[in-house]
Protein backbone atom coordinates (compact mmCIF):
# COMPACT_ATOMS: atom_id res chain seq x y z
CA UNK A 1 0.00 0.00 0.00
CA UNK A 2 0.88 3.82 -0.19
CA UNK A 3 0.90 4.52 -3.67
CA UNK A 4 -1.43 7.36 -3.57
CA UNK A 5 -4.93 7.86 -2.33
CA UNK A 6 -7.65 5.14 -2.75
CA UNK A 7 -9.20 6.78 -5.44
CA UNK A 8 -6.03 7.23 -7.35
CA UNK A 9 -5.47 3.65 -7.48
CA UNK A 10 -8.75 2.51 -9.22
CA UNK A 11 -9.02 5.52 -11.66
CA UNK A 12 -9.05 4.19 -14.94
CA UNK A 13 -9.70 0.87 -14.64
CA UNK A 14 -13.35 1.17 -14.83
CA UNK A 15 -16.35 -0.07 -13.02
CA UNK A 16 -16.17 -3.70 -10.83
CA UNK A 17 -19.35 -4.55 -12.38
CA UNK A 18 -21.31 -5.96 -9.79
CA UNK A 19 -22.56 -2.30 -9.11
CA UNK A 20 -23.99 -1.54 -12.31
CA UNK A 21 -25.61 -5.19 -12.70
CA UNK A 22 -27.15 -4.86 -9.74
CA UNK A 23 -28.64 -1.52 -10.32
CA UNK A 24 -29.73 -2.61 -13.67
CA UNK A 25 -31.55 -5.59 -12.68
CA UNK A 26 -33.24 -3.53 -10.14
CA UNK A 27 -34.91 -1.77 -13.38
CA UNK A 28 -35.37 -4.31 -15.08
CA UNK A 29 -37.40 -6.37 -12.27
CA UNK A 30 -38.80 -3.13 -11.45
CA UNK A 31 -40.45 -2.81 -15.08
CA UNK A 32 -41.87 -6.47 -14.20
CA UNK A 33 -43.52 -5.54 -11.14
CA UNK A 34 -44.82 -2.59 -12.86
CA UNK A 35 -46.76 -4.01 -15.91
CA UNK A 36 -47.38 -7.17 -14.22
CA UNK A 37 -49.00 -5.53 -10.85
CA UNK A 38 -50.67 -3.31 -13.00
CA UNK A 39 -52.49 -6.15 -14.61
CA UNK A 40 -52.70 -8.22 -11.12
CA UNK A 41 -54.60 -5.00 -10.02
CA UNK A 42 -56.66 -4.39 -13.31
CA UNK A 43 -57.78 -8.12 -13.30
CA UNK A 44 -58.88 -7.39 -9.46
CA UNK A 45 -61.11 -4.88 -10.76
CA UNK A 46 -62.46 -6.56 -14.25
CA UNK A 47 -63.15 -9.84 -12.46
CA UNK A 48 -66.77 -10.23 -10.84
CA UNK A 49 -66.21 -10.70 -7.62
CA UNK A 50 -62.89 -12.01 -5.86
CA UNK A 51 -64.36 -15.11 -4.24
CA UNK A 52 -62.50 -18.58 -4.18
CA UNK A 53 -64.27 -19.74 -7.46
CA UNK A 54 -63.65 -17.11 -9.60
CA UNK A 55 -59.94 -16.83 -8.92
CA UNK A 56 -59.25 -20.60 -9.10
CA UNK A 57 -60.73 -20.70 -12.06
CA UNK A 58 -58.92 -17.63 -13.55
CA UNK A 59 -55.96 -18.60 -12.33
CA UNK A 60 -56.18 -22.04 -13.98
CA UNK A 61 -56.02 -19.90 -17.49
CA UNK A 62 -52.77 -20.70 -19.21
CA UNK A 63 -52.19 -16.92 -19.79
CA UNK A 64 -53.19 -15.16 -16.43
CA UNK A 65 -51.02 -18.44 -14.74
CA UNK A 66 -48.18 -17.79 -16.43
CA UNK A 67 -48.33 -13.88 -15.63
CA UNK A 68 -49.14 -14.95 -11.97
CA UNK A 69 -45.66 -17.24 -11.91
CA UNK A 70 -43.57 -14.10 -13.72
CA UNK A 71 -44.97 -11.47 -11.49
CA UNK A 72 -44.28 -13.76 -8.32
CA UNK A 73 -40.33 -13.83 -9.87
CA UNK A 74 -39.85 -10.67 -10.57
CA UNK A 75 -41.27 -9.39 -7.06
CA UNK A 76 -39.13 -11.66 -5.26
CA UNK A 77 -36.22 -11.22 -7.59
CA UNK A 78 -36.63 -6.98 -6.85
CA UNK A 79 -37.47 -7.37 -3.00
CA UNK A 80 -34.32 -10.08 -3.11
CA UNK A 81 -31.69 -7.12 -3.95
CA UNK A 82 -33.78 -4.13 -2.56
CA UNK A 83 -33.68 -5.85 0.55
CA UNK A 84 -29.65 -6.51 0.52
CA UNK A 85 -29.42 -3.08 -0.29
CA UNK A 86 -30.98 -2.13 3.02
CA UNK A 87 -28.97 -4.42 4.91
CA UNK A 88 -25.88 -3.64 3.10
CA UNK A 89 -26.89 0.09 4.43
CA UNK A 90 -27.41 -0.54 7.86
CA UNK A 91 -25.89 -4.02 9.28
CA UNK A 92 -21.46 -3.47 9.56
CA UNK A 93 -20.58 -6.17 11.71
CA UNK A 94 -19.93 -8.93 8.99
CA UNK A 95 -21.07 -11.90 11.17
CA UNK A 96 -24.66 -10.75 11.36
CA UNK A 97 -24.39 -9.13 7.98
CA UNK A 98 -23.28 -12.15 6.54
CA UNK A 99 -26.50 -14.47 8.63
CA UNK A 100 -28.85 -11.13 7.55
CA UNK A 101 -27.70 -12.05 3.62
CA UNK A 102 -28.27 -15.29 4.11
CA UNK A 103 -31.22 -15.25 5.46
CA UNK A 104 -33.10 -12.97 3.15
CA UNK A 105 -31.64 -15.86 0.14
CA UNK A 106 -33.06 -18.63 2.21
CA UNK A 107 -36.63 -16.65 2.41
CA UNK A 108 -36.23 -14.93 -0.69
CA UNK A 109 -35.90 -18.69 -2.97
CA UNK A 110 -37.99 -20.32 -0.65
CA UNK A 111 -41.02 -18.05 -0.71
CA UNK A 112 -40.75 -17.73 -4.72
CA UNK A 113 -40.42 -21.31 -5.03
CA UNK A 114 -43.68 -21.39 -2.93
CA UNK A 115 -45.50 -18.72 -4.66
CA UNK A 116 -44.84 -20.40 -8.29
CA UNK A 117 -45.35 -23.87 -7.08
CA UNK A 118 -49.51 -22.34 -5.71
CA UNK A 119 -49.71 -20.94 -9.06
CA UNK A 120 -49.10 -24.25 -10.88
CA UNK A 121 -50.76 -26.63 -8.39
CA UNK A 122 -53.40 -24.17 -9.12
CA UNK A 123 -53.40 -24.00 -12.82
CA UNK A 124 -52.40 -27.97 -13.18
CA UNK A 125 -55.34 -29.10 -11.07
CA UNK A 126 -57.58 -27.48 -13.76
CA UNK A 127 -59.42 -24.61 -11.91
CA UNK A 128 -61.91 -24.78 -9.01
CA UNK A 129 -61.53 -28.14 -6.96
CA UNK B 1 -11.87 5.23 9.38
CA UNK B 2 -12.86 6.29 12.48
CA UNK B 3 -10.72 9.91 13.15
CA UNK B 4 -11.97 10.77 9.76
CA UNK B 5 -12.70 14.49 9.78
CA UNK B 6 -17.00 14.67 9.57
CA UNK B 7 -18.88 17.06 6.58
CA UNK B 8 -20.30 19.23 8.77
CA UNK B 9 -23.66 18.84 6.56
CA UNK B 10 -24.14 15.32 8.29
CA UNK B 11 -25.87 17.95 11.07
CA UNK B 12 -26.94 20.52 9.23
CA UNK B 13 -29.84 20.67 6.61
CA UNK B 14 -33.37 21.08 6.23
CA UNK B 15 -36.39 18.73 5.45
CA UNK B 16 -37.63 18.93 1.68
CA UNK B 17 -39.91 17.44 -0.30
CA UNK B 18 -37.43 15.48 -2.49
CA UNK B 19 -36.26 13.44 0.64
CA UNK B 20 -39.22 12.47 1.71
CA UNK B 21 -39.87 11.00 -1.75
CA UNK B 22 -36.56 9.61 -1.09
CA UNK B 23 -37.40 7.71 2.32
CA UNK B 24 -41.03 6.79 1.25
CA UNK B 25 -39.92 4.88 -1.64
CA UNK B 26 -37.49 2.85 0.43
CA UNK B 27 -40.23 2.52 3.10
CA UNK B 28 -42.57 1.38 0.79
CA UNK B 29 -40.22 -0.51 -0.91
CA UNK B 30 -39.17 -2.62 2.39
CA UNK B 31 -42.84 -2.72 3.88
CA UNK B 32 -44.01 -4.28 0.95
CA UNK B 33 -41.22 -6.87 0.83
CA UNK B 34 -41.68 -8.09 4.03
CA UNK B 35 -45.69 -7.67 5.15
CA UNK B 36 -46.92 -7.97 1.37
CA UNK B 37 -45.08 -10.60 0.07
CA UNK B 38 -45.47 -12.67 3.36
CA UNK B 39 -49.63 -11.76 2.66
CA UNK B 40 -49.32 -12.82 -1.11
CA UNK B 41 -47.55 -16.37 -0.50
CA UNK B 42 -50.71 -16.88 1.87
CA UNK B 43 -53.33 -15.44 -0.40
CA UNK B 44 -51.68 -18.41 -3.00
CA UNK B 45 -51.43 -20.76 -0.51
CA UNK B 46 -54.84 -20.52 0.16
CA UNK B 47 -56.02 -20.53 -2.79
CA UNK B 48 -53.75 -23.77 -3.77
CA UNK B 49 -55.47 -25.65 -0.91
CA UNK B 50 -58.85 -25.25 -1.07
CA UNK B 51 -62.10 -22.83 -0.52
CA UNK B 52 -62.07 -23.89 2.99
CA UNK B 53 -58.43 -22.46 3.63
CA UNK B 54 -59.18 -19.29 0.93
CA UNK B 55 -62.50 -18.68 3.63
CA UNK B 56 -59.71 -18.42 6.22
CA UNK B 57 -57.39 -16.25 4.46
CA UNK B 58 -60.12 -13.86 3.83
CA UNK B 59 -61.56 -13.68 7.22
CA UNK B 60 -58.56 -12.49 8.61
CA UNK B 61 -57.12 -10.42 6.07
CA UNK B 62 -60.71 -9.03 4.80
CA UNK B 63 -62.83 -9.14 7.74
CA UNK B 64 -66.66 -8.07 7.34
CA UNK B 65 -66.26 -5.22 9.76
CA UNK B 66 -70.28 -5.32 10.53
CA UNK B 67 -70.07 -8.97 11.70
CA UNK B 68 -67.62 -8.73 14.37
CA UNK B 69 -68.10 -9.20 17.67
CA UNK B 70 -66.84 -6.90 20.32
CA UNK B 71 -67.09 -9.36 24.08
CA UNK B 72 -64.67 -10.79 25.72
CA UNK B 73 -61.48 -12.54 23.88
CA UNK B 74 -63.47 -11.53 20.84
CA UNK B 75 -62.24 -8.27 21.10
CA UNK B 76 -58.89 -9.57 20.55
CA UNK B 77 -59.39 -11.09 17.39
CA UNK B 78 -61.72 -8.12 16.51
CA UNK B 79 -59.17 -5.20 16.74
CA UNK B 80 -56.49 -7.35 14.77
CA UNK B 81 -58.80 -7.99 12.08
CA UNK B 82 -59.38 -4.26 11.99
CA UNK B 83 -55.77 -3.42 12.01
CA UNK B 84 -54.97 -5.71 9.25
CA UNK B 85 -57.59 -4.35 6.95
CA UNK B 86 -56.07 -1.31 7.12
CA UNK B 87 -52.38 -3.16 6.20
CA UNK B 88 -54.21 -4.14 2.73
CA UNK B 89 -55.00 -0.83 2.46
CA UNK B 90 -51.39 0.76 3.65
CA UNK B 91 -50.24 -1.84 1.06
CA UNK B 92 -51.96 -0.70 -1.74
CA UNK B 93 -50.92 3.09 -0.89
CA UNK B 94 -47.38 1.56 -0.42
CA UNK B 95 -47.31 -0.29 -3.91
CA UNK B 96 -48.95 3.73 -5.52
CA UNK B 97 -46.41 5.51 -3.97
CA UNK B 98 -43.47 3.15 -4.79
CA UNK B 99 -44.97 2.77 -8.12
CA UNK B 100 -44.51 6.96 -8.83
CA UNK B 101 -41.37 7.20 -7.37
CA UNK B 102 -39.91 4.65 -9.11
CA UNK B 103 -40.94 5.84 -12.12
CA UNK B 104 -39.39 8.74 -10.92
CA UNK B 105 -35.51 7.22 -10.39
CA UNK B 106 -36.58 6.46 -14.48
CA UNK B 107 -36.65 9.68 -15.45
CA UNK B 108 -33.78 10.72 -13.22
CA UNK B 109 -32.04 8.06 -14.37
CA UNK B 110 -31.79 9.33 -17.99
CA UNK B 111 -30.37 12.36 -16.33
CA UNK B 112 -33.82 14.50 -16.41
CA UNK B 113 -35.85 16.60 -13.75
CA UNK B 114 -32.68 17.73 -11.84
CA UNK B 115 -33.69 21.34 -12.44
CA UNK B 116 -34.60 22.78 -9.28
CA UNK B 117 -38.33 23.71 -10.07
CA UNK B 118 -39.18 20.42 -11.68
CA UNK B 119 -37.31 18.42 -9.09
CA UNK B 120 -39.66 19.98 -6.54
CA UNK B 121 -42.63 19.88 -8.38
CA UNK B 122 -42.75 15.93 -9.14
CA UNK B 123 -41.24 15.41 -5.15
CA UNK B 124 -44.62 16.92 -4.29
CA UNK B 125 -46.49 15.56 -7.47
CA UNK B 126 -45.27 12.16 -7.16
CA UNK B 127 -47.03 10.99 -3.68
CA UNK B 128 -49.74 12.89 -3.81
CA UNK B 129 -50.87 11.09 -7.12
CA UNK B 130 -50.21 7.90 -5.44
CA UNK B 131 -52.92 9.06 -2.76
CA UNK B 132 -55.51 9.77 -5.52
CA UNK B 133 -54.63 6.59 -7.57
CA UNK B 134 -54.93 4.78 -4.32
CA UNK B 135 -58.46 5.96 -3.44
CA UNK B 136 -59.09 5.70 -7.52
CA UNK B 137 -58.45 2.06 -6.96
CA UNK B 138 -60.43 1.21 -3.82
CA UNK B 139 -63.55 3.33 -5.00
CA UNK B 140 -63.55 1.36 -8.76
CA UNK B 141 -62.84 -1.98 -6.50
CA UNK B 142 -65.58 -1.39 -3.97
CA UNK B 143 -68.29 -0.14 -6.03
CA UNK B 144 -67.87 -1.75 -9.13
C1 LIG C 1 -44.51 -0.34 -9.93
C2 LIG C 1 -43.57 -1.16 -9.78
C3 LIG C 1 -42.22 -0.83 -9.20
C4 LIG C 1 -41.29 0.05 -9.66
C5 LIG C 1 -41.38 0.95 -10.90
C6 LIG C 1 -40.17 -0.03 -8.75
C7 LIG C 1 -38.99 0.68 -8.89
C8 LIG C 1 -37.92 0.58 -8.06
C9 LIG C 1 -36.61 1.17 -8.30
C10 LIG C 1 -36.22 2.01 -9.52
C11 LIG C 1 -35.83 0.86 -7.24
C12 LIG C 1 -34.37 1.23 -7.06
C13 LIG C 1 -34.19 2.49 -6.30
C14 LIG C 1 -32.71 2.87 -6.21
O1 LIG C 1 -31.92 2.50 -7.08
O2 LIG C 1 -32.36 3.54 -5.23
C15 LIG C 1 -36.63 0.10 -6.30
C16 LIG C 1 -36.20 -0.34 -5.06
C17 LIG C 1 -36.92 -1.20 -4.25
N1 LIG C 1 -38.15 -1.78 -4.52
FE1 LIG C 1 -39.30 -1.36 -6.13
N2 LIG C 1 -40.46 -0.93 -7.76
C18 LIG C 1 -41.71 -1.44 -8.00
C19 LIG C 1 -42.41 -2.37 -7.25
C20 LIG C 1 -41.96 -2.92 -6.05
C21 LIG C 1 -42.68 -3.87 -5.24
C22 LIG C 1 -44.10 -4.39 -5.55
C23 LIG C 1 -41.89 -4.15 -4.16
C24 LIG C 1 -42.14 -5.07 -2.99
C25 LIG C 1 -42.39 -6.29 -3.09
C26 LIG C 1 -40.68 -3.38 -4.27
C27 LIG C 1 -39.62 -3.39 -3.37
C28 LIG C 1 -38.49 -2.62 -3.48
C29 LIG C 1 -37.44 -2.56 -2.49
C30 LIG C 1 -37.39 -3.32 -1.16
C31 LIG C 1 -36.47 -1.67 -2.97
C32 LIG C 1 -35.18 -1.22 -2.27
C33 LIG C 1 -35.45 0.12 -1.61
C34 LIG C 1 -34.23 0.71 -0.95
O3 LIG C 1 -33.93 0.29 0.16
O4 LIG C 1 -33.60 1.60 -1.53
N3 LIG C 1 -40.75 -2.64 -5.44
N4 LIG C 1 -37.90 -0.06 -6.83
C1 LIG D 1 -34.21 13.74 5.74
C2 LIG D 1 -33.06 13.47 5.32
C3 LIG D 1 -32.62 12.21 4.60
C4 LIG D 1 -33.35 11.18 4.10
C5 LIG D 1 -34.87 10.99 4.13
C6 LIG D 1 -32.41 10.25 3.51
C7 LIG D 1 -32.79 9.06 2.91
C8 LIG D 1 -31.90 8.22 2.27
C9 LIG D 1 -32.24 6.99 1.59
C10 LIG D 1 -33.63 6.39 1.49
C11 LIG D 1 -31.11 6.49 1.05
C12 LIG D 1 -30.98 5.24 0.21
C13 LIG D 1 -31.02 5.70 -1.22
C14 LIG D 1 -30.78 4.61 -2.19
O1 LIG D 1 -30.23 3.57 -1.82
O2 LIG D 1 -31.14 4.83 -3.35
C15 LIG D 1 -30.03 7.37 1.41
C16 LIG D 1 -28.72 7.17 1.05
C17 LIG D 1 -27.68 7.97 1.47
N1 LIG D 1 -27.77 9.12 2.24
FE1 LIG D 1 -29.44 9.95 2.92
N2 LIG D 1 -31.16 10.74 3.67
C18 LIG D 1 -31.24 11.95 4.32
C19 LIG D 1 -30.22 12.78 4.69
C20 LIG D 1 -28.89 12.54 4.42
C21 LIG D 1 -27.80 13.39 4.83
C22 LIG D 1 -27.96 14.69 5.59
C23 LIG D 1 -26.66 12.79 4.37
C24 LIG D 1 -25.22 13.19 4.48
C25 LIG D 1 -24.81 14.35 4.76
C26 LIG D 1 -27.04 11.59 3.69
C27 LIG D 1 -26.14 10.73 3.10
C28 LIG D 1 -26.49 9.60 2.42
C29 LIG D 1 -25.54 8.71 1.78
C30 LIG D 1 -24.04 8.86 1.74
C31 LIG D 1 -26.30 7.68 1.19
C32 LIG D 1 -25.80 6.51 0.38
C33 LIG D 1 -25.83 6.91 -1.06
C34 LIG D 1 -25.67 5.76 -1.98
O3 LIG D 1 -25.43 4.62 -1.53
O4 LIG D 1 -25.78 6.00 -3.19
N3 LIG D 1 -28.38 11.46 3.74
N4 LIG D 1 -30.53 8.44 2.14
Amino acid sequence: MGNGTSIGKVRGLGSAHEGPHHWLVQRFTAIGNLVLMLWLLGSFLLLPDLGYGTLASYFAKPVPAVAMILLVLSLFWHARIGLQVLIEDYVHTPGNKFAALALLNLATIGGGAFGIFCVARLALSGGAA
Amino acid sequence: MSNRPLSPHLSIWKWGPHMLVSILHRVTGDGMALAGLAILLWWLGALASGPAAYDSFTGWMWADIGALQWSGIDILWSLLKVLLKIVMIGLSWAFFTHMLSGLRHFVLDIGAGYELDTNRLWSIASPVIAVILTAGFWALLLLR
